[in-house]
């Protein structure tokens, strides 16, 4: 496979590590909050969005509908009776919690639908090949890495340009100066844990063809996500985005030409990488 | 004039466009009661964290007993004889204040790397720690889990622990904030009380402790000196007073 | 009682710490068919006991700790395979070593960081171990592991029964019991005392004078080298080794059991992997499923409301 079908491939993946693992990486950087449980609210979404398209044959778009807004308004919910009370607790005592929190989805979605993958069944026009001129590439893929630039420039614009996006980059830099000049921080947390976790659901949905969709994907891309995350800097949208593509492009490569190796080399680019800067390659240090 | 314990030579650290330290060339005398004052964010806890190795100054150098510091992180110079208090305490809340203290003690002692001896057994470190106790009248206390006790009597435990230390030079940041002025006089006692060999330098804005205690006054403004001199002088220098006294001496 | 004299006694003996020693040996006796579980079970209390050391007492927070659990399990598994190196106490003294020299090595280079940043580090070091002895698998055996290894008798006398696990029992006790005393020695000496001082408040440590640091890296090693011994006890015993040693699932287990019995508290780890144990045995065969969702649900309930574990909720604060 020449060089662009292998960039294509890994930017497809990397898209769908981004999108998930974005809201991830405001969250922790907005609140300091550890949530390992985070790939669960993407493997509920991916769950919801399967489901909805093949027992009530909702259409795809519908579908990443109801996902998002199912998962967001369930973590509306923990979010507020659970994670809140957290919020001052030990680092230990929200990594505990947040594991519980992950067995308990997988352990339910097991008993609700059984622990066989779940494939996502394709739309007719995301089916086969798109000819994209110098190459001829699955259409799918295309989709996925054309949903993730919108993701990431919505987002940029999102965050830039609106009020909301400037009181969570404030919030992110400095939580007690934010406060204190007026942003109401809870209710900020809320908000974009919600849009967050919806993300989530959709890249969990979006991506089932390519991450795969079974109990065990929180446990399994739990390192990945946390690596994206890591070594983007937390709360950097730019960082998550690069760091995925990074990622997915290296891991896509690795697959195919060093099988045996590939995850080991990410793994200790990482361990190299964060050593070397413990903020990630945009963070900001000592946050 | 003798050589002082502890100074600093053209001391400046900046924080990206920020400047918070300009040029300061300060000296702590042996024995001294000196004094640090200045408005709010003028630098004085900076100041200390340069003294005490928190902070790594941008350039100039920091100097106990002609020997150069500047190198060296927070923990060897306590080892060298620097010790200092918090502005907020900063004290192991969920053990006793015996504990608490005998922790210091260990570490001077240069027991905190035992692994064979049960710290129990250390009879030379409890017994220290006792007397220390004793001294800033907190027995009665010694068993109690810090975190039960009054803010004041918390902050005379943050004071033991700085003299387990047995520093030369003592740093104290604001020892009585955060106290009633009914308890404060706690506060006051421990500190006429310190040894006189120590120096030490108190940053304070209790301008009825500076005055009581004070052999020497430094004012800081916006990151460098401002004024130095005995009480006296700083009380009737005028520049003072307009920019930081305010109208509270004319009363 | 003055504080002194407290603190003078506290690492005095107490009659009841007897009891869990009395209870083990006497489970040789009453419980002779199910000395294999036994063997699990004392195994997992060195594993959560050296986490504890780690965890309870330096407060450093990782689910990496299978990564030397593995490391001791492989060394004891490869010298047995392929250097012959069949006699079980010195193949514990070798896992404790090359474990011990690991932790050495990404403790000094891990410790540099914290929160976050560390707890996401000593997840890839153990990922990265584990990527390791799946790729090596000329020498681990890869994906299927190490099964059928052959130890040489303990003392040349008692030989590991693969059956009824007579020995195995006796021998991991033995070992636990070693493991503990030196854990409890490390707790209660001046170093220990540190330790817990680095966990309250670090900022204080730095103000007194102690190299937090080599304090950290120190306690680390000695931390990996426990887990690894935990390791090699269960290459032997179980006569064999495979990449569960080393994964998530492992990881994630000692640090649930650690925290169901209560952290920095010594005893936590034989209460909290006995109670474990126990259940799953009884509930975890019939219904896996329902089992890790009340795991899940207990783990949630513990974070919100009993975090010191059972004995959190029996005992005094500490």
């Amino acid at each position: 496979m020449d060089l662009i079908g292998i960039l294509l491939g890994g930017f497809a993946a990397g898209m769908v590590l981004f999108i998930v693992s974005v809201g991830l990486s405001v969250t922790m950087g907005l609140m300091g909050f550890v949530n390992l449980a985070h790939g669960g609210f993407a493997m509920l979404g991916g769950y919801a969005i399967v489901l909805a398209m093949k027992h009530w044959g909702l259409p795809f778009f519908g579908a990443l509908a109801v996902g998002f807004a199912a998962v967001a308004a369930l973590s509306v919910l923990l979010e507020r009776l659970l994670y809140a009370r957290l919020y001052r607790a030990t680092e230990l005592d929200q990594v505990l919690f947040t594991i519980g929190l992950v067995f308990v989805m997988i352990a339910a979605v097991t008993l609700a639908v059984g622990p066989e993958t779940q494939t996502l069944v394709l739309p007719q026009w995301l089916r086969g090949q798109t000819d994209l001129g110098i190459i001829k590439y699955r259409t799918y893929s295309v989709a996925v890495i054309v949903a993730g630039t919108a993701l990431v420039l919505a987002l940029w614009l999102g965050f830039e340009r609106t009020r909301y996006g400037a009181r969570i980059r404030a919030a992110v830099d400095n939580r007690r100066m934010a406060q204190s000049l007026g942003v109401d921080v809870g209710r900020l947390f809320t908000a974009t844990f919600a849009l967050g976790s919806g993300l989530a659901a959709v890249g969990g949905g979006l991506g089932a063809e390519i991450l795969g969709l079974d109990p065990q994907y929180p446990l399994r891309y739990l390192v990945y996500f946390l690596i994206v995350v890591a070594v983007g800097g937390l709360g950097r949208v730019s960082g998550v985005f690069c760091a995925a593509l990074l990622i997915g492009v290296l891991d896509f490569v690795f697959k195919i030409h060093f099988p045996k190796g590939g995850t080991l080399f990410i793994y200790a680019l990482t361990l190299a990488l964060l050593l070397w800067r413990p903020q990630g390659l945009f963070g900001r240090r000592g946050a | 004039m003798s050589a002082p314990i502890l100074e600093t030579r053209g001391l400046c650290k900046s924080f990206g466009a920020l400047q918070v330290a300009r040029e300061i060339d300060f000296r702590l005398e042996r024995g001294a009661r000196h004094a640090l004052i200045g408005p709010n964010g003028a630098g004085k806890t900076t100041l200390v964290n340069l003294l005490t190795g928190v902070l790594r100054p941008s350039e100039g150098s920091v100097l106990l007993e002609g020997e150069d510091l500047t190198r060296l992180p927070q923990a060897k110079r306590v080892k060298r004889g620097i010790a200092r208090t918090f502005q907020i305490n900063q004290l192991f809340r969920g053990l006793s204040v015996l504990e608490n203290v005998c922790i210091a003690v260990a570490e001077r002692l240069g027991a905190g790397g035992s692994m064979l001896r049960p710290a129990g057994r250390r009879a030379d470190v409890i017994d220290e720690a006792v007397r220390l106790l004793g001294t800033l009248r907190l027995e009665a206390d010694a068993g109690r889990r810090v975190g039960e006790l009054p803010y004041g009597r918390q902050r005379l435990v943050e004071i033991a622990i700085a003299l387990g230390l047995k520093p030369r030079v003592l740093l104290l940041d604001e020892p009585a904030a955060g106290i009633p002025s009914a308890e404060s006089h706690i506060i006051l006692d421990a500190i006429a009380g310190l040894p006189q060999e120590i120096a030490v330098l108190i940053i304070e804005h209790d301008m009825d402790l500076v005055f009581r205690f004070a052999g020497r006054i430094t004012v800081m403004v916006s990151g460098a000196i401002f004024a130095e001199g005995s009480p006296e002088e700083i009380a009737a220098n005028r520049d003072v007073r307009t920019v930081y006294l305010g109208s509270a001496l004319d009363a | 009682m003055t504080a002194a004299r407290r603190l003078a006694e506290r690492h005095h003996l107490r009659w009841w710490e007897a009891l869990p020693w009395l209870a083990a040996a006497g489970a040789f006796f009453a419980f002779p068919n199910y000395l294999a579980f036994g063997t699990q079970l004392v195994i997992t209390i060195l594993f959560a006991l050296s986490l504890d050391l780690v965890l309870g007492y330096a407060g450093i927070i990782t689910l990496g700790h299978a990564a030397f659990f593995g490391a001791g399990a492989y060394t004891v598994g490869m010298l047995a395979q392929h250097a012959g190196w069949t006699e079980p106490l010195s193949g514990l003294l070798a896992a404790a070593a090359v474990a011990g020299a690991i932790g050495l090595a990404s403790g000094f280079v891990l410790l540099r960081t914290h929160g976050l940043t560390l707890l996401m580090l000593t997840l890839c070091t153990m990922a990265l171990l584990e990527e390791g002895a799946n790729m090596a698998s000329a020498l681990t055996g890869g994906f299927d592991g190490m099964p059928g290894l052959q130890f040489a008798p303990l003392l040349g006398v008692f030989a590991f029964d693969p059956l009824y696990f007579r020995s195995q029992y006796v021998y991991s006790l033995v070992v636990l019991f070693a493991c503990f005393a030196l854990v409890r020695m490390l707790v209660h000496s001046s170093f220990g005392q540190s330790l817990t001082g680095i966990r309250e408040n670090v900022l204080r440590m730095h103000a007194v004078g102690a190299p937090v640091r080599a304090r950290l890296v120190l306690a680390y090693a000695i931390s990996a080298a426990l887990a690894g011994v935990a390791g090699a006890l269960f290459t032997q015993a179980n006569a064999f080794v495979n990449l569960a040693a080393l994964g998530l699932d492992r990881a994630a287990g000692v640090l649930i059991v650690l925290i169901l019995g209560g952290y920095g508290r010594l005893y936590g780890a034989f209460v909290g992997a006995t109670v474990y144990f126990v259940l799953e045995h009884a509930l975890a065969k019939a219904y896996p499923t329902a089992w890790q969702l009340g795991v899940g649900l207990v783990l949630i309930g513990v974070a919100l409301f009993a975090r010191n574990g059972i004995l959190g909720l029996i005992q005094k604060p500490q």
